[in-house]
């Protein structure tokens, strides 16, 4: 797979997952969906598969499609066209309340009844689920993000962490094969957002796949396996150190004491440099074919000029790089 | 597989009922309103002239009792204006339709958990009514209300249907508005075609005969399956969540 900026990349097949170590059948399996409201594009064109067990990121700007896609795929919303394939039933009307047994979606605001209790709250998806074993799965639930003791506790007088473990409870007591999670951190403390990333590294563990809908790209790289960045398009899908690489191969960054006289004059003289550009006076980004050999002949030429190098080394580069290079090709971040 | 299930039916009723005893605002209105409809035919009955200048005690009795049908058709269009923009408002709207349950259980969950109180207040009100007459009022009166089975059955058969158009018809509001206030007050429109058909038979344009009370019952109920269906097309998931319209 290859990536080019400005360019809709194509999901990679099912086999490309299982060669990075993701076995088994999709779990989801999207092929070229669309929603359109009146004039109004959500989202196009989208394409993408996710393996059983798999963590999977989806991102992008405000407006770009990601919620309406969570709930296209959760039976809520009827797409304009293709076609889809979750946790192995196909995506139709019909077939609404089977696929809706297999997965738990939990929206940003986890949306619970005020004036009952935890376990009240519980109790009413328990039954809409029809679980027979209820008090288990609730007692369950509870114990798994430590609100245990906070079970008797009326949901209006919870604050925004403790009330988004409660909306994670619900999502775990159903016991689904794929979780929607929607910023499931957003609005919490450090230490409340680790302990749902801890929890999503468990569910992976169990083999319970994750669609993880974020904002928080640090989030993504540490707990998602690949992640997809949707601006109405599907910008990218793929692991985040492959994309890393491939978006930003073969760059070498060049930091100098004192600025050099003429960058652009002596750049052009070094044969293995292909582009470079400089984002603050004595740092230089330099774009070469290949990193090994052109790495000796870049010092060789800058201390032949006179520079004095303080280092030279491959650019690191975060996910927010890829995010942000991928969507500012579509303008200033924001979904048309 | 799309059955449906009693059992998630229940489960929201059971929530819903649960959720109005404890918002105590709730509970107050819902037990202050019919006793206030209870005020004005029981004193109506208690000022009737005595027998000896009254031609026909029937005249005066059957305003006051006609009067108790504003019961059903008033009190549930509140809550059911609620119904819907209620849930979205605060959030719980979309993790609720994640859920298996079916757009039939939804409606009909939410539906029932309006009418089962309403007949309930509806029919202890008129049980009251009923004891205040046979026990207190003139014989006269009393016999007149009694021995009118247009009255009484009026009164049994078109509580429930008038309760149901309402129900409907704040339903179908709370599904196009986009707040509560707006919805409430749009669902408080429900009551008029009621309060008209009971003004129309009070005033004597029709005068209440048992046939009457029959074919208006008869009427309402076509009136009501016709109201539900509407508001089951409205109840579109996509439409739910998003508040407009389903579009391809």
């Amino acid at each position: 797979m290859t990536i080019e900026r400005g360019t809709p990349v194509h999901p990679p097949s099912t086999s490309s997952i299982v060669e990075a170590g993701l076995k088994g059948e999709p779990a989801l399996v999207v092929r070229h969906l669309t929603k359109r409201f009146g004039d109004r594009t959500a989202y196009a064109d989208v394409s993408f598969e996710v393996a059983h067990g798999e963590v999977f990121g989806f991102l992008g700007p405000n407006g770009a499609g990601k919620t309406t896609t969570v709930r296209t795929l959760g039976t809520l919303i009827v797409p304009s066209s293709g076609t889809a394939i979750v946790a192995g039933i196909p995506l139709s009307a019909e077939n609404g309340v089977e696929i809706r047994q297999r997965i738990a979606i939990m929206p940003e605001n986890p949306g619970l009844y005020d004036r009952l209790s935890v376990t009240e709250n519980l109790e009413y998806f328990a039954a809409l689920y029809g679980f027979r074993d209820a008090h288990v799965r609730i007692n369950d639930a509870l114990d798994a993000v430590n609100l245990a003791d906070r079970a008797q506790d009326l949901c209006g007088g919870l604050s925004k962490g403790l009330r988004q473990r409660v909306g994670l409870a619900r999502t775990l007591m159903s016991d689904p094969q794929i979780m929607f999670l929607d910023e499931p951190t957003s609005g919490l403390d450090p230490v409340a957002a680790l302990e749902v990333h801890t929890l999503i590294n468990s569910l992976r563990a169990k083999g319970v796949t994750i669609f993880l809908t974020t904002h928080r790209l640090d989030e993504a790289e540490k707990l998602c396996d690949r992640v997809a960045i949707l601006n109405t398009k599907l910008r990218t899908v793929g692991r985040p150190a492959d994309l890393r690489a491939q978006l930003f191969h073969n760059t070498l960054q060049v930091r100098t004491r004192t600025p050099l006289a003429n960058p652009g004059a002596f750049f052009a003289t070094l044969a293995s440099i292909n582009e470079w550009h400089s984002n603050e006076p004595g740092t230089y980004e330099l774009e070469v074919a290949d990193v090994k050999s052109a790495a000796p002949d870049i010092v060789r030429g800058l201390v032949g000029e006179g520079a004095d190098v303080i280092s030279v080394g491959e650019s690191a580069h975060s996910l927010e790089d890829v995010y942000l290079a991928l969507i500012d090709d579509d303008g200033n971040g924001t979904a048309p | 597989m799309n059955t449906f299930s009693s059992a998630r039916l229940m489960a929201v009723i059971r929530k819903e009922m649960r959720d109005y005893r404890r918002k105590r605002s709730i509970v107050v209105t819902m037990l202050i309103l019919p006793f206030m409809f209870l005020i004005e035919p029981v004193v109506a009955i208690f000022v009737v002239p005595a027998s000896s200048g009254v031609s026909d005690p029937r005249n005066y009795v059957i305003l006051p009792v006609l009067y108790l049908l504003l019961i059903p058709s008033i009190m549930p269009s509140t809550l059911a204006a609620f119904t819907v923009v209620g849930e979205r408002e605060q959030g719980t709207l979309e993790p609720l339709l994640t859920t298996p349950i079916s757009q039939q259980e939804f409606i009909a969950g939410k539906g029932a958990a309006v009418l089962i109180p309403t007949m309930a207040l509806t029919y202890g009100v008129y049980g009251l009514f009923l004891l205040a007459v046979e026990v207190f009022a003139k014989s006269v009166v009393s016999s007149a209300i009694f021995g009118q089975g247009s009255l009484l059955v009026a009164l049994i058969l078109m509580a429930p249907l008038l309760a149901s158009w309402s129900i409907a018809v704040g339903m179908a509001v709370s599904v196009r508005a986009t707040e509560i206030r707006v919805a409430q007050q749009l669902g408080a429109l429900a009551s008029i075609p009621p309060v008209l058909l009971i003004l129309i038979l009070a005033v004597g344009v029709i005068h209440p005969t048992l046939a009457v009370a029959l074919i208006f019952s008869i009427i309402l109920l076509g009136v009501d399956v016709r109201a539900i269906r509407i508001v089951a097309k409205m109840m579109n998931r996509e439409r739910l969540v998003t508040g407009s319209k389903p579009s391809r």
